[in-house]
């Protein structure tokens, strides 16, 4: 079979195996989100746990929860870093330095998973199941709860800007929907040959006599949910390109599906949630074709192999390995920075000049295509906000979505949303390509110094955790600063989009009228499309130029 | 300040949720994975060792290496892995790419010199010299090479040994495992499985 077969064979395995699930999950999804009644096990762990799981909460006080339950996770993780020499399982093992501390307890609660240091060397055991792993399940499940409150905010109407209990969302999403979902993933990956014990290193003896350190560790529980929670942070060093992490073509396949399928089941489960599937379809179409957009175009560019070195070589497999190849390197790395994971299977600094361009603006679209688990799905509904604005201004008319009326007050909390992530990517650039310590941190100049320093800003401030991995950024300045862009990237767009969920909750519901844009057509699936594009693109093209496309030009 | 005093309260609550979670889905679950891992699938979840007769062992002092991480080998009566750039090159404590950009001159110049390196060693021309045999893997410890690449070393791993060409290819075709079900990924031969079998050949 030729190579060119094969990768589309690959790709349609993909969307037949996320075509049988997300309908499926999607509505199981919404059941978690909307249905009134706790387990019983749930009701005993709030009363043993004191938090009061009937309120429904304004959005103020969700947003409290949010960012105390953040806080918490934050000095946790802190102190977990900084005193990982003392605790079992890690004993040799420095501590932290503390502004490498700050940066992962930041990077892990953000569910960023940008990692400045390599998991084999400086994280033991213990701080990567019970600290990292905990922080992989529960801040994907902060992003799926303001996802979901977001949603019941548009169903709602009256409601006082009450949006649900934030205790109950993040219960339930991490016990019904991602423990028994990455136990499940981990099991298939341990039978696939993915390494799963809680071995110290050991010395082996190679076949020609030389010495290796075999390094093992509970992989595979740690895999699994760093890909379904949209995670990404690697046990070691190389994340999923290391045999144990991702050891053939089909644990490949298994990781880029359990990336894909919340983001986009989250899309199904909305249009459950304000009771019109039409309008999840709508949304889950424009995440489609986007993604879509860049898996072809990143595999065109890696099996090209454009570049002085690819055409070399003859082939762009520098940073690749040989049991992925180019076509499944090309939709690991559109799946990963489409959403918000940052796993990579092959070294992102070596993709093509086009391929990497690709990745950065992946990240750059907001990582909407289909974004973080949550992240994702408020991300493009924000665009679709701004979208039914923009129509609305062209015809004259109040814009409205699912009949909630969009005016001053609802349009500036979106344009803030819109605004703080190119901001925080631009001016975080501005201040590492300024600064001597942030040059001192990268590996090249150049067009290719500037994209990785732009890249790391974007991945940041998106909270993806993928890099231009020559970056040296294991420094204060740039883990101070890389930190600082994860925690408002983060928190800034989360509480907008419960500010705005708050105001929708209030809102009447306007009857569609004949003046109504419907959202749920074709028509509007490519005018939400434009926008994102349009929007986010623009914002970003001069900083582009100057990166990645001259390189390709070069 | 009574929302400093809300956020606080909010922390507080959520610092017990936290301490739950940790219970829950940083001790209970990795635990309970590696159990029904062990129990289930001991080699695989152990690292998939083999020993120097190709069997399957879990005990690291007994095996010659893990049958999924690629191993520095310079003897030329064997195949030889791809260039690793982990550490000083097959380093499984600091596993890493290049990652050099595809214009670096670094790596052309890496690429250059490897591609003749792999000519003179194998006696042909630098045109035959496949991708893999002159590119750095993502991890470093890349198991596998290319069925090119591998084809390419048959005729000295043959003659250092004192086998017949056809004998070697044999082996080489045997140990070549094509793309997944047909469409995944690439066609690759595991070096460290091979070198076994060559071995086992010679004696």
């Amino acid at each position: 079979m030729n190579a060119t077969l094969a990768a589309v064979l690959q790709i349609a395995t993909l969307v037949a195996a996320l075509t049988l699930s997300v309908p499926l999950l999607g509505r199981y999804l919404a059941h978690v989100y909307t249905s009134p009644r706790h387990l019983r096990a749930e009701t005993v762990a709030y009363r043993a746990l004191k938090v009061d799981a009937d309120a429904d909460q304004h959005w103020r006080s969700y947003a409290m929860s949010v960012l105390g339950f953040s806080l918490a996770g934050i000095l946790f993780l802190f102190a977990f870093g900084r005193l990982q020499s003392l605790l079992p399982l890690d004993g040799g093992l420095d501590p932290l330095p503390s502004d490498g501390a700050w940066n992962t307890a930041v990077s892990f609660v953000t569910n960023t998973n940008w990692q400045w240091y390599a998991g084999e060397a400086a994280a033991g055991h213990l701080i990567q199941m019970a600290g990292l792993a905990v922080q992989n399940f529960v801040s994907a499940a902060v992003g799926l709860s303001v996802a979901a409150a977001f949603a019941r905010g548009l169903a709602r109407t009256r409601n006082q800007g009450r949006i649900g209990n934030f205790w109950v969302d993040l219960v339930r999403t991490t016990h019904r929907v991602l423990l028994p979902m990455a136990f499940v993933v981990a099991i298939v990956l341990v039978a696939a040959g993915v390494v799963q014990n809680l071995h110290p290193v050991h010395e082996m003896t190679t076949l020609t006599g030389g010495a290796q350190p075999l390094t093992g560790g509970p992989v595979a529980s740690q895999e699994a949910i760093k890909e379904l929670g949209t995670n990404g942070g690697g046990f070691y060093n190389v994340n999923s390109a290391h045999p144990f992490e991702n050891p053939n073509p089909f644990t490949n396949l298994l990781e880029i599906w359990a990336i894909l399928v919340i983001p986009f089941s989250m899309a199904w489960a909305f249009g459950r949630i304000v009771g019109d599937r039409r309008q999840g379809g709508a949304v889950l179409a424009t995440m489609a074709a986007l993604l879509a957009v860049g898996v072809t175009l990143l595999t065109w560019a890696e099996m090209a192999g454009p570049g002085t070195a690819p055409q070399l070589a003859g082939a762009a497999m520098e940073g690749k390995e040989t049991r992925f190849g180019e076509a499944a390197t090309a939709l690991f790395a559109a799946a990963t920075t489409g959403t918000s994971t940052g796993a990579v299977n092959g070294m992102h600094e070596s993709l093509t000049a086009p391929g990497g361009g690709v990745a950065l603006f992946g990240m750059m679209l907001g990582e909407i295509a289909p974004g973080g688990v949550g992240s994702g799905l408020y991300g493009m509904l924000m665009l679709a906000v701004v979208t039914v604005f923009l129509c609305g201004l062209m015809v004259g008319r109040t814009p409205e979505y699912l009949g909630k009326k969009i005016s001053r007050d609802e349009i500036v909390l979106v344009a803030v949303y819109i605004l703080a992530t190119p901001i925080l990517v631009l001016v975080g650039a501005a201040i590492a390509l300024t600064a001597p310590a942030g040059l001192a941190g990268l590996s090249t100049d150049g067009p290719h110094g500037l994209s990785e320093a732009l890249y790391a800003v974007t991945s940041a401030s998106n909270n993806n955790g993928s890099a231009f991995a020559g970056i040296g950024s294991g420094t204060p300045f740039w883990n101070t600063l890389l930190g600082l862009l994860m925690l408002l990237g983060r928190f800034v767009p989360m509480v907008l989009v419960l500010a705005l969920a708050g105001r929708f909750a209030t809102a009447n519901r306007l009857p569609a009228s004949a003046g109504t844009l419907p959202t749920h057509r074709p028509l509007f699936i490519g005018l939400l499309t434009g926008v994102a594009l349009v929007v986010v693109g623009l914002t970003f093209v001069p900083a582009l130029m100057l990166g990645p496309i001259v390189e390709s030009l070069s | 300040m009574s929302d400093l005093l809300a956020l606080l309260r909010h922390s507080l609550a959520g610092l017990r949720v936290l301490i739950a979670a940790t219970l829950l889905c940083g001790i209970a679950y990795p635990l309970v994975v590696t159990g029904v891992a062990q129990a289930a699938f001991g080699w695989r979840a152990d690292g998939s060792l083999v020993t120097e007769s190709g069997a399957h062992t879990d005990d690291p002092a007994e095996a010659v290496g893990s049958a999924l991480i690629g191993q520095r080998n310079d003897d030329e009566r064997l195949f030889h892995p791809r260039p690793s750039v982990a550490g000083d090159g097959w380093d499984t404590l600091s596993t890493s790419g290049s990652n050099l950009g595809p214009e670096d001159p670094d790596l052309v110049k890496a690429i250059k010199e490897r591609r003749r390196d792999v000519a003179v060693r194998e006696g042909v021309s630098v045109d035959q010299v496949p991708a893999d045999a002159v590119t750095a893997s993502a991890s470093g410890i890349d198991p596998d090479i290319s069925p090119a690449y591998a084809a390419l070393q048959v005729s000295r791993v043959a003659r250092v040994n004192g086998l017949s060409e056809d004998a070697v290819a044999a082996l080489v075709a045997e140990h070549t495992d094509d793309r997944t079900f047909g469409f995944l990924g690439e066609p690759r031969v595991n070096v460290l499985e091979l070198n076994i079998a060559v071995r086992g050949e010679v004696e």
